[in-house]
């Protein structure tokens, strides 16, 4: 493969041909990967789609996806408008609000700590929130409102910040910081444990049903709470998206290209606590997501992109597809949270990510 | 195949293969140490440096290992701030510059870089623009150019296309010197270019590196492991040993016995290189000792 060493006037032809060569192979490259990447998020999306008007469509009242997208134009007014926009809609929007903010989560956790397990639900900020939670359910009382989604966001907040001081020192590694988050994740468990068999079983029941991940309890008003914060969060993941594809190349190499690594790390790891907590305070921990969605999606492009769209799409795919599985397709006395579902598939995927050796690398 | 040997026929320069846009003669900028302290955690590794690296020229730091060589080309690099002292570029403190401003005069190639899993070489390379890019303006024609030329002059042209992963050792380390040279900047550091490359392939990066700065006055900075090819390419030769410099200058008047032996402990006969005139390292080592001595022997006998 050595540059053959040839007389001058010889070789500038050759010169002029291995350029051509190489500007050749970038245009092909460069295009066959927008192909995919086209083709992936078009594929996505439709199924995304397709899940969504299908979840509208199932129900004790079933309606054909022409009334659906009827209804959805504004074109159907009446008992089909009430069903599908005040009952079923705000779940529905819920989920994919959800779905994007742990797609999202996850593969800003799994890209900036460089390992595939480092995600939300794996190093304690969803066990973070969720004690959050059911100390507001249990120990405070709390029954409606804001108070469980804040007290969520607080407990994940803090898991956050915890890890961030514990995982500092030492450049905050990946593997450093998902030991210290499943560290974290286990007293979490914990503490839910103790307050869980410390109290009344109707309200631990109410807890454990909001542990487990649910869309049920959706209405607008949480729905467009969630809404705002994640219409927030995501133009400034956009923000940190160049950043971060650099910092994948390592703390050297991105700042040697002009980065400040510290500080594109910590916005990041602020950012994927910010989403998987506002998430988590609206549908709870709903299992799985945030791990599985980015490394699918990666695979899908199999580009070594952040692909940060279509894990977003795929934790859609995701959290919609288990919620219509959850509550139509299992036996009507077997209807379970979404969480139930996801985590079923979650569970084979991490041991077949164990099981192929891809854990070490992103 | 001795590529040692064409070297003197070999008439490839650099000015033959870019394309004139993409030939800009670097401006001469200074890299200055004062008094550099560098440490991980508590460890201090260097202990006050002065280095005036020669703006223009190849420098090539020697040295055992664990001498801080990689350190002090991190600190020079801006990846590591100095305890004590400073660093200086074209003037200004290094720590109180931009990182894009710094990145875009100051490259540098770590020793064992990564490359997210896969990633196409055509992508990496095309990483190298980023210090090139603005915040909103994305890749444009003369960065499409840019990586064209780095990966034509690294013999890379033939890989875009190839994951990272799927390379050898020799090809990915020439991809990331491609990097590098879409990065463009008018001072390269780098660790180890060299490492994982056989003898044809080592000499082939470092008659680039050479190359990129006789035709365009790129200052070179590199660490080494290998004496005789430093001493070959290197225009100053900085000796460390224990996180100092122990001496420096042109090679052939840094490079002899004594140094070898206070930086390496290592017992050596400095000879001529029969290609380049330029300092040979010959190790004695216990086997040639013996050898040495019955020689000595016979030579005393007769």
């Amino acid at each position: 493969m050595s540059a053959p060493t040839l007389a001058p006037e010889a070789d500038r032809a050759a010169r002029e041909a291995r350029q051509a060569v190489a500007g050749e192979g970038l245009r092909t490259t460069r295009r066959r990967r927008h192909r995919r990447r086209l083709l992936v998020t078009v594929v996505l999306v439709v199924l995304a789609a397709a899940l969504c008007v299908t979840a509208l469509m199932l129900g004790d009242f079933r309606l054909s996806a022409g009334e659906v997208l009827r209804t959805l134009a504004g074109a159907d007014q009446g008992a089909a408008r009430f069903i599908v926009v005040e009952l079923r809609l705000p779940r529905l929007v819920l989920g994919v609000l959800v779905g994007v903010a742990f797609g999202l989560a996850g593969a800003l956790f799994q890209s900036v700590l460089r390992n595939p397990l480092a995600s939300p639900d794996v190093i304690g900020i969803s066990q973070g929130a969720s004690t959050g939670a059911v100390v507001a359910l249990l120990a405070v009382g709390a029954t409606s409102g804001y108070v469980v989604p804040l007290s969520a966001l607080a407990g994940g907040a803090l898991v956050g910040l915890l890890l961030y001081a514990v995982a500092w020192r030492g450049g905050m590694t990946g593997h450093r910081f998902v030991l210290a988050g499943i560290g974290v994740a286990y007293v979490c468990t914990s503490v839910i444990g103790y307050l869980l068999t410390r109290n009344d079983v109707k309200e631990a029941q109410v807890a454990l049903l909001w542990m487990t991940g649910s869309l049920g309890q959706a209405d607008w008003a949480l729905v467009r709470t969630l809404a705002v914060a994640v219409a927030v969060l995501v133009p400034l993941v956009a923000c940190v998206a160049r950043g971060l594809s650099l910092l994948m190349l390592g703390d050297e190499q991105a700042g040697s290209l002009g980065l400040r690594p510290e500080v594109t790390r910590a916005c990041v790891v602020a950012l994927g606590v910010a989403l998987a907590c506002v998430a988590t305070a609206a549908a709870g921990p709903v299992a799985f997501v945030a791990l599985t969605a980015a490394p699918v999606a990666r695979r899908l492009l199999g580009d070594g992109t952040l692909a940060l769209v279509q894990s977003a799409l795929v934790g859609v795919v995701l959290v919609v597809g288990a919620d219509v599985v959850a509550q139509h397709l299992l036996p009507a006395d077997l209807a379970v949270p979404v969480g139930v579902v996801t985590g079923a598939v979650g569970g084979p995927y991490l041991i077949w990510l164990m099981a192929s050796g891809r854990a070490r690398t992103a | 195949m001795s590529l040692v040997a064409e070297r003197p026929t070999d008439l490839r320069t650099i000015t033959d293969r870019l394309p004139a846009e993409a030939l800009q003669h670097h401006e001469p900028v200074s890299l200055v140490a004062r008094g550099v302290h560098l440490a991980y955690d508590q460890r201090t590794v260097v202990h006050g440096v002065d280095l005036a690296v020669p703006a223009g020229a190849v420098t090539v730091i020697v040295g055992a290992n664990g001498c801080g060589k990689s350190t002090l080309l991190r600190g020079l690099g801006r990846i590591l701030k100095p305890t004590a002292g400073s660093v200086e570029l074209g003037g200004q403190d290094l720590q109180r510059m931009r990182p894009r401003d710094v990145a875009s005069v100051l490259g540098l190639l770590p020793q064992q870089p990564v490359a997210p899993e896969g990633i196409t070489v055509a992508d990496l390379v095309g990483r190298g623009r980023h210090p090139h890019q603005g915040a909103f303006r994305r890749w444009s024609a003369a960065d499409a150019d840019a990586v064209a030329v780095a990966l034509a002059l690294t013999d890379t042209h033939e890989l875009a296309g190839r994951r990272v992963e799927e390379l050898s050792g020799g090809q990915r380390q020439r991809v990331w010197v491609a990097m590098m040279l879409a990065q463009d900047p008018s001072i390269m550091l780098l660790d180890e270019p060299t490492t994982y490359l056989d003898i044809a392939h080592q000499v082939d990066v470092l008659d680039l590196l050479a190359e990129l700065n006789e035709e365009r006055g790129t200052t070179v900075v590199m660490v080494l492991h290998e004496l005789n090819l430093a001493a070959r390419y290197a225009d100053h030769l900085v000796v460390m040993c224990e996180g100092r410099v122990l001496r420096e200058g042109a090679p052939g008047e840094v490079l002899d016995a004594d140094c070898v032996q206070e930086a390496f402990g290592l017992t050596a006969r400095v000879v001529p290189d029969p290609v380049t005139g330029s300092p040979l390292v010959v190790p004695v080592g216990r086997r040639g000792a013996r050898v040495v001595d019955v020689a000595d022997d016979e030579a005393a006998s007769m």
